[in-house]
């Protein structure tokens, strides 16, 4: 059963393709990480794929409709706004809304679900707080918080744990592990390939647009691909503590 | 946040009371209460009736419909500068309003005035969401506001000076601080229409603005139908800062003070605010217009004066806040 | 001569008047020459009220041209007569080319015309306006005295008088009544719309309220008042928020219950013998209302 089905997603945006024929299905299971360089789409894909972008081809989750789509997929953006200084359970809650009408009081599930999401990201003694005046990652964590109270198959996040501390950067990546073993699935995107080796299950590289690689890290990142694409030179093993890359020099 | 809920309307109660019983007419208040219920002392039931009634009914509607439109229009345009007073709706409203009476199609049709001024409402509105909409800066926004609000007013102002009438040429003092003196039910029942029309599409928002918390992408990810919620915003105000203005003129500033005040005490969530700044506003303009009864009687204080002199300062002091964080 | 003493001793003017001098009026006569000069020929007034005053008084082809206001019916109570002058809008300029050697002019009228006027060179006599019913007696004399009327004046004042006093009759009971303006204004005994209701035969509820003078009557101290009578202004065209309380209920409600209403018109505004129809068409009322009073 595929929780997204992209099929030749295509973006023109100012005369320019900024997303080229995009093809590619995400299954229960999973953690998709999308990396590539600056400008090459990652962004993009995700917001077409979703529905917030006009685009041509087809897109399983963009043809449902809004309150569909909202509980097949949550969205967490790069830009982390908190528009007001609600606090951190009432931030978190708002990952309920696709579940609640509008004016209900929370059911006993919503409660639940906020509660594990607020323990799945350590934030269970931040919960009064004023989420305006956390720290930038904690205001992330927070953020990623809400995307998994709203408890949906498919979490779909732009640069979640940029700006977090490693041990943070570590738990992120584990809890989207975590629920792709509870037979959800995850796509974030990530510019350290790192964690990206050691934490996603399939990376998806992209350049310029389009897919140049779709498959299990190793597979992903050869020299030759991180010539080409990312222009550098790098170390990758795997190890008996899992898959271990770092990225080495500047080629060129 | 019922007991919030609670406070508020037992403290619009009392205010409305007390506006039912302050007067020049310096009846005891409890006589005057009797003469409005029971209808048997003549000219006192006159007065209680036709004076003090639409009054202090005009109080809470006007008050409401301020409250709700700010915190809405703050709510969506995440900007807590965000007023229709400030940002011209008001006085566009007026504009309309004055054509109406004018042209003499508020003499012609009863829902002339009102309509009309929600005419000139919702043209201001538009305008605003379009040179600053919700990702706007305060800085555009209040420019907009400005540019709005100046051009209302040498409109209204020129419209006035046209008339035939003598008196009308002095009456733009009414029309940009606004008063509530000697209204009468029939603008009552002008009024009320529009505002609870406005009250309605305003409290549909509630789910979408705690959505927009999180920006509007993110909204729009949360199934929020971010073009809906527009048009809410859009129709709403115009109607009910529409309606409010043209029976009592421009009064500035509750949009602003009173979801300043409460956001605190509802935990930020732009949802609670709306009811909460409805009950506000109606609190504050029952308060000022009492003021005005009792400060200066024989001068015809206009309630824009009041709320003027608590929401300044503190419009000035927001701009200093916005300026320190962004700056 | 060029002194203005308006507030000579009434009695001493009664005298006077009676006997044809005018001890004690002193009026800017300007000019080449004073009273003893032929009379003006060439006479421009620039005030509503001194317009109608020169009408009533000036000499056939002396009065050149009155203001735009008198040919108005709702302010004007001689607007016929008035069409046969060419009309002027007050302004300097208008009024220099008509080359008067007299501009009449109110007390209230603008400052920088009146002061431009006397700058080149052409007298202008000012009337205060007429507060009290001895006062349009004091301004017909007045006017006599600056057009060189004397004369006309006199009999006008004889024929005043004589009207005056046939209007006052002994009433048994003086009914309550109220004038009411434009913005909830009202106005006392110390005015000359009061004494016509005075002379009518009402008791201005205005003086109850404290507000001799005039000034602002709360619509709510209108109402409890309960006036027997109720005087308006009829509202001019077009509309103003200033005017929708003459609209109000409540005083619909006065005019039309128990309370009998009349309209404030022309004959109100400006202090000449058309007052003495005013205060006639008032007693009228009176006399329909109920003699035991309200129930």
């Amino acid at each position: 059963m595929s929780l997204l089905s992209l099929s030749d997603l295509s973006v023109r945006l100012r005369g320019r393709d900024v997303l080229a024929g995009v093809t590619l299905d995400i299954g229960p299971g999973e953690v998709v990480g999308l990396i590539g360089p600056n400008g090459a789409g990652k962004t993009t894909l995700m917001r077409a794929a979703l529905g917030l972008l006009p685009a041509r081809g087809h897109s399983s989750l963009a043809a449902l409709p809004p309150r569909a789509r909202a509980r097949a997929a949550a969205w967490m953006p790069q830009a982390r706004e908190i528009a007001w200084p609600v606090s951190v359970e009432t931030l978190v809650m708002l990952g309920r809304i696709p579940h609640m009408a509008g004016g209900q009081r929370p059911s006993e599930g919503d409660i639940a679900a906020v509660e594990r999401a607020l323990a799945a990201m350590g934030l269970g003694s931040f919960r009064h707080r004023t989420a305006t005046r956390l720290s930038g990652g904690e205001q992330a964590r927070a953020l990623i918080a809400r995307a998994l109270a709203q408890d949906t198959p498919l979490i779909v996040a732009d640069e979640p744990i940029a700006g977090l501390d490693p041990a943070h950067q570590i738990s992120t990546m584990k809890s989207f592990a975590r629920i792709a073993e509870d037979g959800r699935a995850a796509l974030v995107s990530i510019h350290d390939l790192g964690l990206a080796a050691r934490h996603c299950t399939r990376l998806v590289l992209l350049d310029g647009g389009q897919v140049a690689a779709d498959g299990p890290p190793g597979e992903v990142l050869t020299p030759a691909r991180l010539a080409e694409v990312f222009h550098v030179r790098g170390f990758f093993e795997t190890t008996a503590a899992g898959p271990v890359f770092q990225a080495l020099d500047v080629i060129g | 946040m019922t007991r919030l809920a609670l406070l508020l309307g037992a403290l619009v109660a009392a205010l409305f009371l007390g506006s039912l019983t302050i007067g020049p007419a310096g009846v005891g208040a409890g006589e005057s209460l009797r003469a409005l219920v029971l209808g048997d002392a003549g000219p006192l039931t006159l007065v209680m009736r036709e004076i003090r009634l639409p009054r202090a009914l005009l109080a809470a509607i006007v008050g409401a419909s301020l409250g709700l439109a700010g915190a809405a229009m703050q709510g969506y345009l995440r900007n807590p500068l965000a007023e229709p007073g400030l940002i011209g709706v008001s006085g566009a409203a007026a504009l309309g309003a004055v054509i109406a009476l004018q042209t003499g199609l508020a003499a012609s049709w009863a829902l002339g005035l009102p309509a009309a001024a929600l005419a000139g409402a919702l043209a201001a509105v538009l305008l605003v969401v379009a040179l600053a909409g919700p990702r706007g800066t305060s800085l555009t926004l209040i420019l907009a506001g400005i540019a709005i609000s100046a051009l209302a007013a040498a409109l209204t102002s020129l419209v006035l000076n046209l008339s035939p009438n003598p008196f009308a040429a002095s009456e733009i003092v009414f029309w940009m601080m606004g008063s509530l003196a000697d209204r009468s039910m029939s603008d009552v029942w002008v009024a009320l229409p529009f505002t609870a029309l406005g009250w309605a599409l305003l409290m549909t928002m509630g789910r979408g603005l705690d959505a927009l918390t999180l920006g509007e992408d993110a909204a729009g990810a949360l199934g929020i139908r971010l073009g809906r919620l527009q048009a809410a915003l859009v129709l709403g105000t115009a109607s009910a800062v529409g309606a409010a203005t043209a029976v009592a003129g421009t009064i500035g500033f509750v949009g602003l003070v009173v979801p300043h005040l409460l956001r605190p005490l509802v935990g930020a969530r732009p949802s609670r605010l709306l009811w909460a700044s409805a009950l506000g506003g109606a609190a504050m303009v029952l308060a000022a217009d009492i003021a005005v009864r009792l400060v200066l009687p024989e001068r015809d204080l206009k309630l824009g004066v009041l709320t003027a002199l608590v929401g300044a300062p503190l419009f000035l002091h927001l701009i200093y806040r916005t300026r320190r964080e962004m700056g | 001569m060029s002194g203005c003493a308006r507030r000579s001793d009434r009695r001493l003017r009664r005298a006077a008047a009676a006997l044809g001098l005018w001890l004690g009026l002193s009026v800017a006569a300007a000019g080449p020459g004073g009273a003893d000069e032929a009379p003006p020929a060439r006479v421009v007034s620039i005030n509503l009220c001194t317009d109608q005053l020169a009408m009533m008084l000036a000499a056939p082809g002396q009065l050149h041209s009155v203001t735009n206001l008198a040919t108005d019916p709702r302010v004007s109570a001689m607007a016929e007569e008035a069409a046969a002058f060419p009309s002027n809008r007050g302004a300097a300029e208008d009024i220099y080319l008509m080359r008067p050697d007299l501009v009449l002019a109110g007390r209230y009228t603008a400052q920088p015309t009146v002061a431009m006027l006397r700058r080149l060179g052409i007298p202008v006599v000012v009337f205060d306006p007429a507060l009290s019913l001895d006062d349009v007696r004091t301004r017909m004399v007045e006017m006599g005295a600056a057009l060189g009327q004397e004369e006309a004046a006199a009999r006008a004042v004889a024929i005043f008088d004589a009207r005056r006093a046939a209007l006052r009759e002994s009433v048994s009971r003086r009914p309550s009544a109220a004038l009411y303006y434009a913005n909830g204004y009202t106005a006392g005994d110390r005015s000359l719309a009061g004494e016509i209701l005075a002379a009518a035969g009402f008791e201005n509820v205005a003086e109850a309220a404290g507000l001799s003078a005039g000034g602002r009557m709360p619509l709510e101290v209108l109402a409890l008042a309960a006036p027997e009578a109720v005087v308006t202004a009829r509202p001019y065209p077009g509309a103003s928020r200033a005017e929708d309380i003459l609209d109000h209920p409540v005083v619909r409600a006065l005019r039309e219950g128990r309370a009998a209403g009349a309209f404030a018109d022309r004959d109100w505004i400006c202090g000449t013998p058309h007052v003495l129809a005013a205060i006639e068409s008032l007693a009228e009322l009176r006399r329909t209302l109920p003699p035991e009073g309200p129930e």
